[in-house]
């Protein structure tokens, strides 16, 4: 945005001192380059063997705060200066924030894609194979169907609790549970894992009972004080007009949370829902214990040891054997296959969001 | 269907504190009241326990008793929900189900209640609550949209019509203009001038020239200070309280000298 308005004889005191539009860029780009230039000679003086990319960029962005205040402060003033520093520290621990999550990715599709692509890591278990090949269906299917129950378990249970903090607890008894819900999140999941061990294995009175409903259990105990918490969050948001609006036509209060409130936050709380699957999904420590592992499918949630993906990775990286590349692999492959259902499961939740929420438009 | 309303001696409380005290009224059926006085007053607290709203908040009740056409709303045994239906409501902000269209906003109270009906009773109903807020022409080729999308005037008749869609024999009304321009207050005020045939209303406003413009019967409620209780301080015709009031605060209220 060049002002270069010479014809108008006026001068307007409105106007300041500006930096040309596309200064940010540019300073950001000449720092970098400076700061090679001096990584450069560095590295021809002999000091060092490599070219310092990481400290190239480092160094380059620190002297780009620097240059673009400088700058700033002498043309446009020292709010403008102070901005443009902010905006660029702001920008720097966004992508500092965002680097290791990429890398993560990144690292975990390139490793993994080898065993993911091959035709039998989604139709085969792991039964008698010891080399490469076989496959992880039998933990896909045990991952779905113990968080699967779990959810069932945990929704229905976490929403009804949720229901009752926001629309009937009052006094001490709601306290009680809003205080055990907060406590209850900080449940570390070994300890849920232990929990769902030792109920089972008492009710049975079987000492090494290994099964996935168990798995599921000590699950629903991680996943229940999300699905309170967040679904609490979203019933509360409803405005009280709404409840008032529908009691005032005569509609009895179950009615009205049934019809006014729920479907008013149902986006909100369907996120929720995504969000807790999200958490308990990858789960390694409370499955180890009380669901075991095993290499063959099991598809009943009452009986044997089953399979998940946590697990699996964790049980292809740990028993490694003589063919070590090929379980690295899988274990790869089986953490990709984790990430895809979550996001998988996350874009659902966003479809859903979308689908329910109330609408605004005209 | 309209139905005269005796208030007897009410105290209304929140928890321990007294809000409105000694209340004693008598709301003539087909009329339009209007209760005025400053903010803080307890006029809303009172017009919501002519249909038992009031003790929607928690903590709060009432002593006294409030008659509809010789019933006791706090009578035992009675049904809050029940009084609900017979005495409507409508809120000062417009407050449409955003989940709902037009169509079903003004079915709301049916639906809800899961109560079912034909399509075509629907429709009907549709039009005639519609028409009974003067809304119908500007809606009715878009039913099937959101209720949220219409103007602030709009959303407020039609809220309007969901109350009347239930066919209540009262309609209270807490400061149903104080969030719309000049032109819907006045769509508005025709409307409660046609609603009168068929209906008891009862009308909260801040707005001295509505009061005077829309209401048969005025009453004006005062509060003593701070942490004190309401009191209703003199009813009467609407022409009276404007023009002679008995009291001499209503007089300073009215003539804009309070305070």
């Amino acid at each position: 945005m060049s002002t270069t308005t010479v014809a108008v004889p006026l001068t307007n005191s409105l106007t300041a001192g500006k930096l040309p539009r596309h200064s940010g860029p540019v300073v950001l780009l000449v720092s970098w380059l400076v700061t090679a230039a001096v990584f450069l000679i560095v590295q021809l003086s002999g000091a060092s063997t490599s070219f310092n990319v990481a400290g190239t960029l480092f160094f380059g962005t620190v002297l780009y705060c620097i240059a673009i205040y400088l700058l700033s402060f002498f043309v446009e003033g020292v709010r403008k200066a102070k901005d443009r520093l902010v905006t660029a520290l702001v920008t720097a621990a966004f992508v500092i924030a965002l680097l290791p999550l990429i890398s993560l990715v990144a690292t975990t599709v390139i490793s993994g894609l080898p065993a993911f692509l091959t035709p039998t890591f989604f139709t085969s278990s792991q039964r008698n194979v010891v080399g490469p090949g076989g496959g992880a269906l039998h933990a896909v299917i045990g991952t779905l169907l113990i968080t699967g129950l779990a959810t069932l378990i945990s929704v229905p249970i976490g929403l009804l609790s949720a229901i009752y903090l926001t629309e009937y607890g009052r006094g001490r008894l709601a306290r009680a549970i809003t205080f055990f819900v907060d406590v209850m999140t900080g449940i570390p999941s070994i300890v849920a894992g232990l929990f769902a061990f030792a109920l089972f294995s008492l009710l049975f009175n079987d000492p090494g009972i290994r099964f996935g409903f168990g798995g599921a259990i000590a699950l629903s105990v991680l996943m229940i004080p999300v699905v309170v918490r967040s679904s609490e969050e979203m019933l509360k948001l409803v405005p009280n007009e709404l409840r008032e609006a529908a009691y005032a036509l005569g509609v009895p209060k179950w009615l009205t949370i049934l019809k006014v409130v729920l479907p008013t936050s149902l986006a909100g709380i369907v996120t929720g829902i995504m969000i807790s699957i999200s958490r308990v999904i990858g789960e390694t420590a409370p499955l180890l214990i009380i669901s075991g592992f095993t290499a063959s499918m099991n598809y009943d949630l009452f009986n044997e040891r089953m399979m998940t993906l946590p697990v699996f990775v964790y049980t292809q990286y740990a028993n490694q054997g003589t063919d070590t590349q090929a379980y690295l692999d899988r274990a790869w492959a089986g953490a990709l296959t984790l990430i895809l259902i979550v996001m998988v499961l996350n874009a659902l939740a966003r479809l859903i969001a979308k689908l329910f929420s109330p609408k605004l438009g005209r | 269907m309209s139905k005269r309303i005796e208030v007897n001696d009410l105290n209304v409380y929140y928890s321990k504190f007294l809000a409105v005290e000694g209340v004693s009224l008598t709301i003539e059926p087909r009329t339009v009241t209007a209760l005025i006085g400053p903010s803080g007053c307890g006029k809303s607290t009172f017009l919501r326990t002519l249909n038992r709203m009031h003790e929607v908040i928690p903590g709060a009740y009432v002593k006294g008793e409030v008659l509809i056409d010789g019933n006791n709303l706090y009578g035992p045994g009675v049904d809050p929900v029940l009084v609900r239906r017979q005495v409507g409501m409508v809120f000062q902000r417009p407050n449409p189900f955003p989940t709902m269209s037009i169509g079903d906003n003004v079915l709301a109270g049916v639906k809800l209640n899961n109560r079912r009906m034909a399509k075509s009773d629907a429709d009907d109903l549709i039009e005639k609550s519609l028409r009974g807020a003067n809304l119908w022409n500007e809606v009715k080729d878009r039913l099937d949209k959101p209720g949220s999308s219409l103007s602030g005037g709009q959303q407020q008749r039609l809220c309007i019509a969901r109350a009347i869609a239930v066919q209540p024999d009262v309609i209270l009304m807490d400061e149903p203009c104080s969030a719309l321009d000049p032109i819907s207050t006045l769509a508005i005020e025709d409307l409660i001038e046609e609603m009168k045939a068929d209906y008891t209303i009862v009308i909260v406003t801040h707005n001295m020239q509505q009061a005077s413009r829309v209401s048969d019967r005025t009453g004006f409620f005062n509060i003593a200070g701070t942490g004190k209780p309401g009191r209703l301080i003199e009813y009467s015709d609407t022409t009276t309280i404007f023009s002679n009031p008995s009291i001499q605060a209503t007089e300073d209220y009215v003539s804009g000298r309070f305070g």
